[in-house]
């Protein structure tokens, strides 16, 4: 038994539990500036958001601790009852929690709030690791039907009825697990993501329709030429094919002036479709603010707590969904490509873990794990750089807040336990 | 094994070009391009200047004549100018509404662009402290608008407005050229105020405040540590003589031309008057544009040239003086040399004209007659010298004296704006009769100072003090301190090629008996031995300009004059008894002759002059 837990300890990834510390105290010191004010701290007063942060930390390095003594058998057993509980608590939290700014998603225990839908993502990722790990022969149709499921209730619930729109987005993640896993059709992703390009381009170039139109055709008459077997099938194809992306984008623009102008200015000015000076103050604050506070850091920043667009109130949501303006400001291009290089080190890191899994379960769970890292960076960042609509979700490990905190600390730490194990088989 | 395990490159592919795409962006916005970073800059910092005032200027005894006023300036931030009172401050300024939406319109472009415009302008422009009082009783419901101490200029006396020059608010073309200067700063534009403007100045001082979005002041970035104190500008003292300068602008009342008094000793400008003149407290603070225009509208009398500095006209006469020692330099002319005169030069069939007089003359008795036909003959001696291979070397030689009293080039005085004068070339003549188509003959009246050579007062006086000073000249200043500075450049000694003390000798027994017994006697001065020369300028436009070079007295000389009044006719009529005055009042102190000083102040010429005769050439450079 001793024996086994110090292989146990030896087959920890400490590297990646290195990593997980460097962004920790990387993300408190940011936090620290992003609240600072001058004249004003002091880190034992609770009640101060850099102190709190620092109780989060610890809190989570605990919990980081005691899961890295938990059985990995646990997980595959109770994979389930964490999502079932889980998702009972983000019902409860709407009758029990408290509304903030239009969000229902938020239990109040005194100082200290709990957000439900943190959780919901490992506990996500567990049970679609589960069940498809369960699978003997599998049937793919009805293996996509129930894991599109296991994705798309947490979504709604979150979504509709906590209205938290930016914490559902997170979940379409998975479909790079379902991906991975061959559950998710190719030609459904294709056929998703042309159809979003092609609404794209039918906002970004309306007038050039015609032409796109044009080309697609030419192209899907040399297509049909060149092939081996001209069938009547391929020609109806192409024939349907062109017909509906042209219809997308010729559509999507009339679609876009239907919806609520507050969506529909965030949109335009998104593409850089032209809008009114005023409108693109008023709904492109945010994104202007971030990105002179990022742009203004230069090579090497301006020093920690040195900012002035994070500071004085110009970036909105400075601690939180904009704490990566923060380290742009006083990091500079040094600070925020180290960001940047240190997530791709941990989504690698961690995609070639999952490889190394004898048991499908963990290999699954861990794509689970990469995949959810990699749409906050993508969402979070791609929105302070002026790549992404404005999308509110945190900046793992940066961004203020316990909840979110302590859902990636077990996200990451469940697969870290996982991981150690990784020469057995799970059940 | 797994036909699904080659997705997870798909997939590490997907991730790691989001990273290289990131970055680059990254890259883009934080190395590529500083639009990000003056955005921040501009909406973070507020930079709040501290103007140094102004140095003063003193006159040569210690009088002031130029110094500080507070004045207030009327700041607007367009932006922030939200929710103004505006009826309220049309009401203290006395403009109408439509007044306020053009100048409005005048500083931002339109009022669109007005609504996000975050830099500050001038509104209004030196108030005076009664108005800002007004001003500060309402700038509580004044959003936007804000108060700036600044400093007008003010003039004790109304004297020497074209040598002190004004300040006028800068523009866009002179902060793009000169970055120094931001919107709404002053510069000195024109006199001593623009040539000595980096003294004058000082330094501006900045402080940079954080503002936060709501444009609260949070403090000092990084607590002061970029901030900059002002430099007071520095005083200068100016080697104008005030009273001598108030005497000849009086004396030169209602009269067109320039006049220039120096010392002859260190070069410096007693005075320098140029008329028709101007108050200088007109060209100050919120009147400025009106009166400029005002005074650009004057065609009659100009009143913005500086004719003492910009103007130029044939020296006439006073040229004579500068052949005279030219040709004793190359030996041609010795005092005893004898010319005939048949009322013009003979050799020319009487041409140029010369008026009655004993015929021949020797060098003393032409500069007292001031004989025409002398100074062909002296001239063609000197052009056609034996000693130079044909006429265009000796000219070439006669040329090159001549600019070495300061002729024909910018003398380089402490000035700007100075004309060169002409003084024609080789090549000129060359163009015009083709070359070697001409000889001394066929350029003459270079000889009397006539045809294609022009000079200024200033370079005129300035040929006087290389006679009184025998041989050199300094270069003709109006500053002799900057704080207390001297610039050692004004001591040294400019030598002429006329070498001889001698030769200046028998030029000034000439001009001293010009003064005696000659043409200029109303120059004399009792006591005091004055060296003079009358003149007369031809002028084709009219009445020819009237002319009188003097310095005294004849030994240890302390002041050099050289006055043109135009349109005045022959020298000894106004040009002469102007110049004696002034040096009486220089030399003794006082006035004796009340008479003639009356005279010549009451004496009016503008108002005889022909309309549009008084046109001096258009200045070259
Ligand atoms: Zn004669």
């Amino acid at each position: 038994m001793r024996e086994r837990s110090e292989s146990i300890i030896r087959n920890i990834d400490w590297f990646t539990v290195g990593i997980y510390l460097v962004l920790l105290t990387l993300g408190w010191l940011t936090t620290y500036s992003a609240v600072y004010q001058a004249g004003e701290s002091d880190i034992f007063d609770l009640s101060r958001k850099e102190s709190k942060q620092l109780m989060f930390d610890g809190i989570s390095i605990l919990l980081a601790g005691s899961i890295l003594i938990i059985d990995a058998s646990f997980f595959t057993a109770t994979a389930f009852f964490f999502y079932g509980g889980i998702l009972f608590l983000n019902l409860l939290v709407l009758f029990l929690g408290n509304t903030v700014k239009g969000s229902h998603s938020w239990f109040r225990f005194g100082g200290f709030g709990l957000q439900p839908a943190e959780l919901m993502k490992f506990a996500t990722g567990l049970a679609l690791a589960k069940y498809l790990s369960d699978l003997n022969r599998p049937d793919l149709k009805k293996a996509f039907v129930t894991t599109m499921s296991f994705i798309l209730i947490p979504m709604v619930i979150i979504a509709v009825l906590q209205n938290e729109t930016g914490c559902a987005l997170v979940f379409l993640a998975f479909i790079i697990v379902l991906f991975r896993e061959g559950v998710f059709p190719v030609w459904l992703l294709v056929f998703g993501i042309a159809s979003i390009a092609s609404a794209i381009l039918g906002l970004k170039y309306p007038t050039m329709f015609w032409i796109f139109v044009f080309v697609m055709i030419v192209l899907g008459v040399g297509v049909f030429l060149l092939s081996r077997k001209k069938t009547w099938r391929l020609a109806l194809i192409l024939f349907l094919g062109i017909g509906f992306f042209s219809g997308i984008m010729h559509y999507t623009p009339i679609a876009l002036d239907s919806i609520s102008p507050h969506q529909q200015y965030r949109i335009k000015i998104w593409l850089g479709l032209p809008v009114t000076e005023k409108v693109e103050k008023k709904y492109g604050y945010n994104t202007n603010q971030s990105m002179n506070a990022i742009g203004s850091g230069g090579l090497w920043g301006k020093g920690f707590l040195e900012g002035t667009v994070t500071k004085n109130k110009f970036v909105p949501e400075h601690e939180t969904d904009f704490i990566y303006c923060t380290m742009g400001e006083e990091g500079g291009f040094v600070g925020t490509s180290l960001v940047v290089m240190l997530y791709l080190i941990l989504i690698v890191r961690i995609i070639f873990m999952a490889e190394r899994q004898r048991s499908d379960f963990s290999r699954i769970y861990g794509y689970a794990v990469a995949s959810i890292f990699f749409i906050h960076l993508v969402v979070n960042i791609g929105m302070t750089i002026g790549l992404l609509l404005v999308i509110g979700i945190p900046l793992p490990f940066f961004s203020y807040g316990g909840s979110s905190l302590i859902g990636f600390t077990l996200l990451l730490f469940i697969f870290l336990r996982l991981d150690a194990q990784r020469l057995m088989v799970l059940r | 094994m797994n036909p699904l395990a080659g997705r997870k490159y798909i997939i590490l592919g997907v991730v790691i070009l989001t990273a290289i795409l990131y970055i680059s962006r990254l890259a883009y916005i934080q190395l590529g391009t500083d639009k990000y970073k003056m955005s921040a800059d501009n909406q973070a910092f507020k930079y709040l200047t501290d103007y140094p005032p102004r140095g003063a200027i003193y006159d040569r005894n210690g009088k002031l004549l130029v110094f500080n006023q507070v004045a207030y300036d009327l700041m607007i931030v367009p932006r922030e100018a939200k929710g103004c009172d505006t009826l309220a401050l049309c009401k203290i300024l006395n403009i109408t509404k439509e007044d306020f939406l053009k100048r409005l319109i005048r500083l931002c472009g339109n009022l669109e662009s007005a609504k996000k415009d975050y830099r500050e302008y001038i509104f209004e422009s030196q108030m005076l402290p009664e108005l800002n009082a007004r001003i500060q009783e309402k700038l509580y419901k004044l959003n936007g608008f804000y108060v700036q101490a600044r400093t007008v200029r003010q003039y004790p006396k109304p004297i020497a407005a074209h040598l002190l020059g004004y300040i006028g608010e800068v523009d866009e073309k002179y902060i793009e050229k000169h970055p120094y200067y931001k919107q709404g700063d002053y510069v000195g534009m024109f006199g001593i105020e623009r040539g000595y403007e980096d003294a004058l100045r000082g330094k501006k001082g900045v402080s940079i405040k954080i503002r936060d979005a709501n444009n609260n002041i949070q403090g000092s970035y990084k607590d002061g540590l970029y901030d900059t104190s002002s430099v007071p500008g520095q005083n200068l003292v100016c080697t104008l003589d005030a009273e001598l300068q108030e005497y000849g602008e009086l004396l030169m009342q209602n009269k067109i031309g320039g006049l220039v008094a120096m010392e002859p000793g260190t070069g410096e400008i007693l005075a320098l008057v140029t008329s028709p003149t101007y108050d200088p407290n007109m060209l100050v603070g919120r009147d400025f544009p009106k009166n400029y225009g005002k005074l650009q509208k004057d065609t009659l009398g100009r009143p913005l040239i500086n004719r003492a500095l910009k103007s130029f006209y044939p020296p006439g006469s006073t040229f004579k003086l500068l052949n005279a020692l030219v040709a004793q330099q190359e030996g041609v002319l010795t005092p005893s040399t004898l010319y005939p005169c048949a009322r013009g030069y003979p050799p020319l069939g009487g041409k140029p004209k010369c008026h009655a007089h004993a015929s021949p003359t020797n060098l003393s008795g032409s500069i007292a007659t001031s004989c025409n036909s002398y100074y062909s003959y002296v001239f063609k001696s000197i052009v056609e010298n034996k000693k130079y291979k044909n006429s265009v070397e000796g000219f070439e030689a006669w040329r090159n004296y001549v600019l070495s009293f300061g002729v024909g080039k910018k003398i380089g005085t402490d000035l700007p704006f100075e004309a060169k004068g002409i003084v024609p070339t080789v090549s000129y003549y060359d163009k015009v009769f083709g070359k070697g188509g001409w000889r001394a003959s066929t350029v003459i009246s270079l000889g009397i100072g006539q045809a294609e050579v022009s000079v200024t007062p200033l370079q005129m006086c300035n040929i006087i003090c290389c006679i009184a000073n025998r041989g050199y000249y300094h270069i003709p200043h109006v500053i002799r301190k900057v704080g207390d500075k001297e610039d050692p450049k004004w001591r040294e000694k400019q030598f002429t090629l006329v070498k001889d003390r001698q030769i200046y000798e028998n030029v000034i027994e000439g001009m001293s008996n010009v003064v005696k017994a000659g043409t200029g006697r109303i120059a004399q001065l009792p006591g005091i031995e004055v060296c003079g020369k009358t003149g007369t300028a031809q002028n084709p436009h009219g009445e020819d300009h009237s002319v009188f070079v003097l310095f005294a007295p004849r030994e240890n000389p302390k002041i050099c004059i050289a006055i043109l009044v135009e349109n005045a006719g022959f020298g000894a009529t106004w040009a002469a008894p102007i110049a004696s005055l002034l040096s009486e009042k220089y030399l003794t102190g006082k006035i004796l002759r009340t008479d003639l000083e009356t005279k010549m102040i009451e004496g009016d010429l503008i108002h005889k002059h022909p309309s549009g005769g008084a046109k001096p050439k258009p200045a070259q450079h």
